[in-house]
């Protein structure tokens, strides 16, 4: 009797897909809801433990945290304003590098390219996303920095030195060599999401402009770049996204000094990598509960803007079969 | 002046647009082949054939929007006017300019309004006179039988429109740089019949300033509408003729099957 046969179970037909009756199909189905919901539980232990363990400097700080910018483990007071700075001017120079980049090149890859060459093109860009960022992290120091101080800062400094900008002694390392680390970094992610927008506008407007007596470049301008903006810009929120909790390149690059200035040749630290540079000696707990804090107001933010570029974008993909 | 083909019937004293043994590839695919056509000033002339036959492709060698699609190639001559547009530096965009084109399915740019979509060709030849790009709109507007139904909307998207509207909106775009040519690629085969009637109707008006030549897979669109009608088969130019004698008393034992339905 308890052994109820699949015939006579009470409603076969109500979920049939969603509801086997094959014992190894539910056994199957069982598992998998198990190990998605792991995915999810997972991600809700990082949000309580994180609030949990931040809890302390939420109570002692509470939101004048982010903008004040005392950050002093001996006297046990903590602001995070200059990270939330350095994470800003970072992400946001990386951006205003990359976002232009990335459009040339996926308008390059899309629109003038013969095809074997964006196919080269195009897989050696997302081959950008492969490379550890440590590696990164190494190249920029070797390479990047001694590069920036021997040459473009000096350079930058006698003929761009009136803007406030580009003061102060050239270090190598520090903000514009973590904001040009992470512009490369971010380029890949955003150039991918650039070429599918620019892909996804139909050949009849480019025709449309062609017959209208538009050059090239005038009918990217008008059938493919004017109709695209919302999805270069989700675009540039996903790099965002990316830009904002970047760590290890970042770490090794900014110079890691807890302050703000408006020059990008000084150093800086971001709300990633000062944990990165301080989880390992922080002694007292309130300064545990401050690194946390800082971890999540990343975790809210990158969820944040995530979710929004993902929306975007998404939107556009239902919006563009127009 | 210029020799009449032997498909041209009567010949056409002075050809506004003369084809001259066109042959047209993509990559190794001969999709036309050695079509000569003599098109008359103020006229509307129609392509018909069944599908692949080549007629669109033909169409779009007269305004050089053929080449723009990888592995495309074309021999031959085209003259407009007396010129060869595909002469020694001659430029495409020039071309494109003179002989204007409208589409199979409308296509509005969707980033402008209805009044930006109009003189879209004047402010991309540089044209920047306020008062020149009003006039122009609202001519081209009201030659497109659209003004009535829009001159109180000029700042909405080119996209809210109807479908009939749309396409209207797109025959006004071609018109505002007044071309003595517009190409139509089958220009209703994605509207309703009252839109398609509209247009029909506006073939009409449209001869009197410029030449119209229009790709139909509708017989009786190309019965209803054109003075003279191309019979395209298999890539070849099969009979030309006054559309009223094509229809009622074609010469080519194809042409006779096609037009009364048994194939295509």
């Amino acid at each position: 009797m308890s052994t109820a046969s699949p015939i006579t179970s009470p409603s076969p037909s109500r979920r049939p897909s969603t509801r086997p009756i094959n014992p190894g199909d539910r056994l199957f189905r069982r598992v998998l809801m198990g190990l998605s919901g792991v995915v999810v539980a997972v991600l809700a232990l990082i949000a309580i433990y994180l609030a949990k363990l931040s809890w302390p400097a939420i109570h002692e700080f509470g939101l004048g945290f982010f903008w004040t910018t005392d950050w002093d483990p001996v006297k046990e007071h903590f602001g995070a304003g200059a990270f939330i700075f350095g994470t800003l001017v970072s992400s946001f120079f990386a951006l205003a590098l990359a976002v232009p980049l990335s459009i040339a090149v996926g308008l390059f890859l899309t629109e003038l390219a013969p095809p074997r060459a964006a196919a080269v093109v195009g897989f050696m860009v997302e081959m950008l996303a492969a490379i550890p960022s440590v590696v990164y992290g190494l190249w920029g120091i070797f390479f990047l920095a001694p590069l920036l101080r021997l040459y473009v800062q000096p350079f930058l400094g006698r003929h761009f030195g009136w803007l406030f900008l580009f003061q102060g002694p050239p270090y190598g390392i520090g903000m514009l060599a973590a904001g040009l680390i992470l512009a490369i970094m971010v380029t890949p992610t955003i150039t991918a999401i650039c070429r599918e927008v620019f892909r996804a506008v139909p050949n009849t407007q480019r025709e449309a402009a062609l017959g209208l007596g538009a050059t090239k470049w005038e009918m990217i301008r008008l059938a493919v770049v004017k109709s695209s903006w919302s999805g270069v810009f989700g675009a540039g929120i996903l790099g965002l996204g990316r830009a904002l909790g970047e760590t290890m390149a970042v770490t090794m690059l900014i110079g890691n000094r807890n302050e703000i200035s408006t020059s990008l040749f000084s150093p800086g630290q971001t709300m990633a990598s000062v944990i990165a540079n301080e989880y390992a000696e922080a002694g007292s707990n309130i300064h545990v509960a401050a690194l946390a804090y800082v971890g999540l107001a990343l975790f809210v933010v990158s969820f944040a803007v995530n979710h929004l570029a993902r929306r975007i974008v998404k939107r556009l993909e239902m919006g563009g079969t127009r | 002046m210029t020799p009449a083909t032997n498909a041209a019937k009567p010949p056409i004293p002075e050809p506004i647009l003369s084809a001259k043994d066109v042959n047209a590839y993509f990559n190794a695919f001969h999709a036309v082949r050695g079509v000569s056509l003599d098109v008359e000033p103020n006229s509307v002339t129609a392509l018909i054939g069944p599908s692949g036959c080549g007629k669109s492709t033909f169409l779009r060698t007269l305004n050089r929007l053929h080449e723009e699609i990888p592995g495309a190639r074309f021999e031959g001559e085209v003259t407009l006017e007396g010129e060869n547009i595909y002469g020694r530096g001659m430029d495409p965009v020039q071309v494109r300019r003179k002989i204007g084109m409208v589409f199979q399915k409308p296509n509005p740019f969707p980033s402008l309004s209805i009044y930006e979509n109009v003189v879209v060709g004047l402010t991309l030849a540089g044209v920047k006179d306020r008062r020149l790009l009003d006039e122009t709109a609202e001519r081209a507007l009201k030659h497109s039988a659209l003004w009535d139904e829009v001159k109180d909307k000029l700042r909405a998207p080119g996209t809210s429109l109807s479908g009939g509207q749309q396409q209207r909106l797109c025959i006004a775009r071609a018109l505002a740089v007044k071309p003595p040519v517009i190409l139509m690629d089958e220009p209703t085969s994605a509207l309703d019949p009252i839109s398609t009637a509209r247009i029909e109707e506006l073939l009409g008006e449209l001869k009197k300033e410029v030449t119209v030549v229009i790709v139909t897979h509708n017989m009786q669109q190309a019965a209803r509408c054109s003075d003279r009608t191309a019979f395209f088969f298999m890539g070849e130019l099969v009979e030309y003729d006054r559309s009223t004698r094509l229809f009622t008393n074609p010469q080519d034992k194809r042409t006779e099957q096609y037009i009364t339905g048994r194939f295509g």
